[in-house]
């Protein structure tokens, strides 16, 4: 049977006028850079003697105009694909666009609920809510979100198994039959098959689970080592800045790259580097909680002594389990090319947040309201992390966004030279290393999780930029 | 400012020495030293076997001995064989009289070592992979920094504008497509003759060959053409390309709404003629900071793009050197990198002092 097309059974009459468009905004943008070289100028408010505002359009405005109105008209094209997929019932009608908005079902829902809770309470939801404000901000989400939902939702999204081999579809192009399917099996392969015969489709949805699954862990994980080490750095500066600024320095200084094929190799995880690294950087968020309880609580020693010893048990348990491997219950556990990977990347990110911090804390410390807090006779440590970090947070929780999107390339990076995962892995990078090889005839494996990447780490990018302007204008 | 410049490379040097240790460190740790005497012997030796190769070789002395050795200020190990009488060591070449070979034989002695997996002499491999990737980063930075400078001035003279808008959200979105993710959509589309624009191209006639560039950079490492080299290049220069955009504007957004800028506008000065002769000047003394920074950064995207493009270069090398524990190479390369690293830090913090008149004059 021949592979089922892109657009389906709307492709005929939706094709021209996503293709006009196209056309449109192109012819737009041009026009508009034309005209903005040739001197016109866009057309400005005017406020009439009878206190009515009108605006004169210039060539300049109507171009915009149709840029905008393309824009509209390719989304709504997009839409009916999905629309059209969802309802129409064979696979050759529904077109690949289709049957992939059909599979990514509960991805929109999830969506469409999300955006539609959060933009009716908005004003109550603080700065999340002001990124309601902001179209960039809200693409950004709208990104995030997907692959997000996309990670959680993975195994309904997903049409096959991501190690599933069927040898027959090797190489096979989007839209492919299947040979012969087994019952209830997905008759095709919607972005083709890779060079083993596994669903390229498939596959990148599964490495959404991957990356999600390290990318923010290990992101929270450097902020926790960061701040717990910036914060004292900046606020009682001498010796202990001097010292760990240089080590920070040090590590920065090191290229990334010589560094994981220093440290992420079977012979280091072997040598046990990787577990001492781990035991002492796992120690920084458990260190970091008690601090925070022990100076907030430090006049009602009973609250006190309960939150710590709730920390040290859940942390201590959770630690034990995650960077001994030894977890008295036998729950939870790492492997070890994971945790390498893990800890390199909390290891390279660390330092540039214990920079990002102690430059916030060399700033804030000076305010009047810590020189306040002082007089008050507060200690050191409540100054540091209930009054300073908590006014720190806007640039915090902005860095924390790009970071993630950094972690998620560094992440790419590790697999692109296949260093640390397992070889089936189907996590972006090394799914993009795999496709690379035949990648002038095949182009169909690589292209798929490269774009994955690419947006989710966009999306991050935007969210970060709507979220910077949402809290400057305060 | 001498002061200054002394302190600085007092740093630098305690950090090289420290960062050239760790590495040192991970490449000599037991597991890979096993490693090395088992591809280096034979593969099915027993752990007595090894230990005795690797005490023949000079690898048994304690690490810090030998990281001594390695610097040159520690004298080169020498062994002589019990039985022939024969005496080797770390600075006696191969059939050179062990009476006539020097007795230090290390970095400072510009001897780089003996690269295990090619059978050469570092200096001699490491020379000519720099000139190649020299090469890559020069055409990289004669096309990254002008048009980042460009885009960032335009986006910054007029904050909040369309323009800026616009090209704001487009450096974003380079510095969101990591060097593996646009070199791969640049091959799909350029470089490929059964997809993207190459085919269409053909069937017209508009180009000569199969496709519109080449999706290796093999052949540019002895002739570079347009054809062979223009992807690797924008591969690279996008990638750094959105954050010195992004510095650039930002640090035109400030100067633009500085006091002397409204008074030459208030004066009826030109619009061009304020970005150009009053802005500009004081607009590119941050980003020139962020543009030595951005080196070390190319770094990582110089290993990607030559393992992409198969070009033979620094990075190349470095990745060969690693998967295969190739000692020696590996340290010259790392030292190469750290160097690289601390030296334009070191320019960067000299160039930020000298060209802002704020902090030179007082």
């Amino acid at each position: 049977m021949d592979p089922i097309t892109w657009t389906g059974s709307l492709g005929p009459f939706l094709n021209p006028l996503m293709l006009a468009a196209i056309a449109v905004f192109v012819l737009g943008f041009f026009a508009q850079l034309v005209l903005n070289f040739a001197g016109v100028q866009p057309g400005e408010v005017q406020i009439n003697p009878d206190h009515t505002l009108s605006v004169a359009r210039s060539p300049n405005d109507y171009a915009l105009m149709a840029m905008k109105y393309a824009v509209l008209l390719f989304l709504a094209c997009v839409a009916v694909f999905i629309v059209g997929g969802i309802v129409q019932p064979s696979l050759e009608q529904k077109g690949i666009i289709g049957a992939m908005g059909q599979r990514f079902l509960p991805v929109w829902i999830a969506m469409i609920l999300i955006f539609a809770l959060s933009v009716t309470f908005k004003r109550r939801l603080g700065l999340y809510g002001k990124l309601f404000d902001s179209p960039i901000g809200m693409v950004g989400f709208f990104l995030v979100m997907f692959w997000m939902l996309t990670a959680i939702f993975a195994g309904l999204v997903a049409t096959h198994g991501a190690i599933d081999v069927v040898s027959q579809m090797r190489n096979e192009v989007p839209g492919s039959f299947m040979p012969d399917p087994d019952e209830g099996e997905y008759l095709v392969y919607l972005l083709g098959g890779d060079n083993l015969g596994r669903d390229v489709f498939s596959r990148m949805v599964f490495g959404a689970r991957e990356v999600l699954k390290i990318a923010p862990a290990a992101t929270l994980f450097a902020f926790m080592v960061g701040i717990t080490l910036g914060l004292p750095a900046g606020y009682f500066g001498g010796k202990l800045d001097t010292v760990l600024t240089f080590i920070a320095n040090l590590v920065l200084a090191f290229p990334v790259i010589l560094l994981f094929y220093l440290l992420v190799t079977p012979e280091i995880v072997a040598s046990g580097i990787p577990t001492y690294m781990a035991a002492v950087l796992f120690l920084f968020p458990i260190i970091f909680f008690v601090i925070l309880f022990n100076s907030r609580f430090f006049t009602q020693p009973f609250t006190r002594n309960i939150y710590i010893f709730l920390t040290v048990l859940i942390g201590g348990w959770l630690y034990l389990g995650l960077a001994w491997n030894s977890d008295p219950l036998g729950i939870i556990s790492m492997p070890g090319n994971i945790l390498i990977v893990f800890v390199s990347v909390v290891f390279v990110n660390s330092p540039t947040v214990f920079r990002i911090v102690r430059g916030i804390v060399l700033d804030i410390k000076t305010r009047d309201y810590v020189a306040a807090g002082q007089t008050r006779g507060e200690g050191p440590w409540y100054i540091m992390l209930w009054e300073i970090l908590p006014n720190a947070r806007g640039p915090l929780i902005v860095d924390f966004c790009l970071r993630i999107g950094y972690t998620t390339i560094l992440l790419g990076t590790l697999g692109f030279f296949g260093l640390g995962v397992s070889p089936e892995s189907p996590d972006w990078g090394s799914t993009i290393n795999e496709g690379r090889r035949l990648l002038t005839i095949y182009p169909h494996p690589a292209l798929p999780p490269a774009i994955a990447l690419m947006t989710m780490v966009l999306g991050l990018n935007l969210l970060a930029d709507g979220l910077r302007e949402e809290s400057l204008r305060d | 400012m001498g002061l200054f410049i002394l302190k600085r490379l007092g740093v630098m040097l305690l950090t090289a020495l420290c960062l050239t240790f760790v590495v040192f460190f991970l490449t000599n740790l037991y597991p890979n030293l096993e490693k090395l005497a088992k591809t280096q012997g034979n593969a099915r030796m027993t752990d007595a076997e090894v230990s005795s190769w690797l005490d023949n070789n000079g690898y048994g002395a304690p690490m810090l001995v030998r990281y001594g050795e390695w610097l040159g200020v520690v004298p080169g190990w020498t062994r002589t064989d019990e039985e022939t009488g024969e005496i080797r060591g770390r600075c006696i070449d191969f059939g050179d009289d062990p009476a006539e070979a020097p007795r230090f034989c290390g970095m400072l002695q510009g001897d780089l070592g003996y690269s295990t997996v090619s059978d050469d002499e570092v200096s001699n491999i490491v020379g000519g992979r720099l000139l190649l990737t020299g090469k890559l980063m020069g055409w990289v930075l004669i096309v990254m920094i002008p048009s980042a400078l460009v885009v960032g001035v335009l986006a910054g003279m007029r904050e909040g504008s369309r323009l800026d808008r616009t090209l704001s959200t487009a450096s974003i979105a380079t510095t969101a497509t990591p060097e593996y993710v646009s070199g791969v959509i640049f091959i799909v589309l350029l470089a490929s003759s059964t997809a993207g624009l190459s085919p269409w191209l053909t069937e017209n006639g508009w180009i000569e060959g199969r496709t519109l560039f080449l999706g290796s950079a093999r052949s540019a490492m002895e002739d570079i053409t347009f054809w062979n080299f223009t992807l690797p290049v924008m591969t690279l220069a996008l990638y750094g390309m959105g954050y010195i955009a992004r510095m650039t504007r930002a640090s035109m957004a400030e100067v633009m709404t500085a006091q002397y800028i409204r008074t030459a506008r208030l004066k009826g000065v030109k619009f061009r003629t304020i970005v150009l002769k009053h802005a500009l000047r004081n607009a590119l003394i941050a980003p020139f900071t962020v543009i030595m920074l951005q080196i070390p950064w190319l770094l990582t995207g110089v290993v990607i793009v030559e393992t992409l493009f198969n070009y033979n270069g620094f990075g190349w090398t470095l990745v060969q050197a690693a998967s295969n524990n190739d000692i020696e190479l590996l340290m010259s390369v790392s030292i190469v990198a750290v160097i690289v690293v601390l030296a334009t830090q070191l320019i960067s913090d000299i160039g930020y002092v000298y060209l802002n008149p704020r902090i030179r004059i007082s």
